[in-house]
């Protein structure tokens, strides 16, 4: 079977633009389900000592009116995470704790953690955020120039923009809380992802001193093909450790490893499907410009 | 030539056991004492237990007059923590209005956050409650010892206003009939001193005189001096965590870093063979030298930062990856084994190079841009990707010609090159 994969750009094209459209659409009608670090709110987390249900914790909080989250958590399901857009006062906070202290008979060795956020803090983060992607993909945009040429720069800030709107659509479709782990993985990403793609863009421009009688599509492919083994087998690597991360970690660390392990996925995809394509259309396009002014 | 490589694998592989050895129970052998990491890693609260909060002032002040405000605060905060008696507390202020409070191994952390955050109103009163001046109206308080006895006392100094006020009230309580002769100070509706008033003061310097002991004068001198904050504080992040749930986060983390590490080494091993097994070994010595240098950097290693790490170890392989498969090639092309290793080498350091650099150009904004736990992160990242050039380049490289040279077999599968054109 022949390896075309630039070729067929319009197919990986088409599915990445469907999926990031799909993210964008439900992210403008229903918004992002932003955590309580964008929002506002608050965190709790006790050990109760014992299996319970979610109904004996609301209880508990009714006289508050939190509209919380209970979720279990801890190696055996015996402690109990409550999340809360209320942004409540540390008073208020050992109120509670200690309103359940006396409602399960538990004690201060219970106290897990308690996290809070004032409704600031999550723009601020937003804004961070943005400003640190523009600039990471500003510095390699400036690097990949310096060390290629600006097309394989732009085409590898597009690789990577797809990825973090690709994680950030995943993040949508799915409902699945967005919180600032979320962000420090989208940075990785960013990091990670522009990896990949260099090893695939290094190979190219080896191979375009040798292959001029090739096209663009052929010359990347071929730099692909010699490269796949070395894409998949770090990815498989990263993927090994960040899944036991996932499956074995604690809350927090789940919450950091799952943006990372759709982000290792999109990163390698993005290298090989969406990076040297756009690579090779732009390239195409300009050949034959050129070629017609020639005529 | 292959009884030297022979010595100098053993070699190898014995450092590598040693680095493996010291990380994990430390050596103590005359004058070479090294500590095992989990001794000697200083470790966040957030692994720790312990506290942080941000508080932000409540106050339209601007300029210089909100810089003096901010400053005021931030040293009224800084008593209230050191009267904690924690050992690494530390008090930094975030952009203009705000002050970042981290109290590592403090015990009761919601107690702490209470009483950084408390505006405290201090008030020297009459027995009746009549306010006679203010915490603002006093310049300073400090221990002293009472010039006739000897024993500890307070020193109080008023400014201006506090001179005046202070002149007039124990001017009247003196006229009072004993108990009412007494100017109470009181804290938050707390009264922490009632000293008796025989004379009308002026001068604007008394002091208070008493059965105190030099640590109960000299925290009276302290609650007096740092008992007000100039301005409301909102809470607008606080994070507090229990010592145990923190534990239990790092060694299930280790735990699935250890996991992680195996499923990586089999990997290697089995897919590229001697080759794998020689990254494995870089593998292990990256660890350790990522790990002593955060030691040596007195870096925090935080949650974020022990993902990091682990992600790492995935990515640290990379670049031996990269290696194997360009030698792989040159295999293929038809190269000796020594001149594939060589070339193979040669080739890929560049795409190493070009691939880490724009990584660590990501890990540098994130680290200027990371809040609070997320710097952590970078800073492993950033020790990671210089650690993994370092031991894919000198380690693989020299361990791969040591393996070359023993010359144990000629076997190009066994460097996992299979299918080749080998010629």
């Amino acid at each position: 079977m022949k390896f075309k994969i630039c070729e067929r750009y319009k197919i990986w094209f088409g599915i990445s633009s469907a999926i990031i459209i799909m993210g964008l659409i439900i992210a403008t009608v229903s918004g992002l389900n932003f955590g309580i670090d964008f929002t506002g709110g608050t965190m709790m987390q006790f050990d109760m000592g014992r299996e319970f249900n979610v109904e004996e914790i609301q209880a508990v909080l009714v006289p508050y009116e939190l509209d919380a989250d209970i979720i279990h958590a801890g190696s055996e399901n015996h402690e109990v995470i409550i999340k809360t857009k209320v942004n409540l006062s540390n008073a208020e906070r050992i109120e509670i704790f200690n309103a359940a202290k006396e409602a399960f008979g538990i004690d201060d060795s219970a106290f897990g953690q308690t996290e809070q956020f004032g409704p600031t803090i999550g723009d601020e983060i937003k804004d961070k955020a943005l400003i640190s992607i523009l600039l990471a993909s500003i510095g390699m945009l400036m690097y990949v120039t310096f060390r290629f040429e600006y097309k394989f720069g732009v085409s590898a800030i597009i690789a990577l923009m797809h990825d973090v709107l690709i994680v950030i659509a995943i993040y949508s479709i799915f409902r699945i809380p967005v919180n600032s782990s979320v962000i420090a993985a989208i940075l990785t990403i960013v990091g990670y992802s522009i990896n990949d793609t260099i090893v695939v863009f290094d190979r190219l421009r080896e191979n375009i001193k040798y292959m001029n009688k090739k096209s663009h599509f052929e010359v990347a492919d071929i730099s692909i093909k010699q490269t796949l083994r070395r894409s998949l087998n770090t990815s498989l690597t990263t993927l090994l450790v960040i899944g036991s991360l996932y499956v074995l970690g604690v809350e927090s660390i789940k919450e950091f490893a799952l943006p990372l392990l759709a982000g290792v996925l999109t990163g390698t995809y993005s290298s090989i499907f969406i990076a040297s394509p756009v690579w090779a259309n732009w390239k195409n396009h300009e050949s034959k410009k050129h070629s017609y002014k020639a005529v | 030539m292959k009884t030297k490589n022979i010595t100098l694998f053993i070699v190898v592989v014995l450092v590598v056991i040693a680095a493996v050895f010291t990380a994990l129970n430390g050596i103590d052998a005359g004058n070479l004492k090294v500590d095992s990491i989990s001794d000697s890693m200083k470790l966040g609260l957030d692994i720790e237990g312990g506290a942080y909060v941000v508080l932000e002032a409540d106050t339209d002040e601007t300029g210089e007059a909100l810089a003096k405000t901010m400053n005021q605060t931030q040293e009224v905060i800084r008593r209230r923590v050191d009267a904690m008696g924690l050992t690494e507390p530390n008090i930094v202020r975030e952009g203009s209005k705000r002050i970042r409070v981290e109290l590592p191994g403090v015990s009761d952390a919601q107690d702490a956050i209470e009483a950084i955050g408390k505006t405290a109103q201090l008030q020297f009163v009459m027995y009746d409650g009549t306010v006679i001046l203010t915490g603002e109206q006093v310049k300073n308080a400090e221990l002293t010892f009472d010039p006739k006895t000897d024993k500890p006392a307070v020193a109080l100094e008023f400014n201006g206003d506090g001179t005046e006020a202070f002149r007039l009230g124990t001017k009247e309580v003196a006229q009072l009939a004993s108990p009412n002769n007494m100017m109470p100070i009181v804290l938050d509706d707390e009264i922490i001193s009632a000293p008796r008033v025989d004379s009308q003061i002026s001068g604007g310097t008394a002091i208070i005189v008493g059965e105190f002991t030099v640590d109960e004068a000299s925290n009276l001198a302290a609650l007096i001096r740092g008992g007000a904050l100039p301005v409301d504080l909102v809470e607008v992040q606080t994070k507090a965590i229990g010592a145990t749930l923190g534990i239990n986060s790092l060694n299930t983390s280790v735990r699935a870093g250890l996991i992680g590490l195996l499923m990586v080494l089999v990997f290697m091993i089995s897919y590229y063979r001697i080759p794998g097994l020689v990254a494995s070994m870089a593998l292990m010595l990256y660890i350790v030298t990522v790990l002593y240098t955060l030691i040596f950097m007195n870096a925090t290693l935080t949650l974020p930062g022990v993902a990091g790490l682990v992600l790492s170890i995935g990515m640290a392989v990379d670049a031996n990856v990269i290696i194997f498969e360009r030698i792989k090639e040159e295999i293929r092309n038809g190269k000796t084994l020594r001149a594939s290793v060589d070339s193979g080498f040669t080739k890929a350091l560049r795409t190493i190079v070009d691939a880490n650099v724009t990584t660590f150009i990501a890990a540098i904004v994130l680290y200027y841009f990371g809040l609070g736990p997320i710097k952590g992160f970078a800073i492993t990242l950033m020790i990671g990707i210089v650690a993994s050039m370092f031991t894919a380049v000198v380690v693989t490289k020299m361990l791969l010609r040591i393996f070359v040279g023993m010359n144990l077999t000629k076997n190009v599968k066994m460097y996992g090159a299979y299918g080749g054109e080998q010629r």
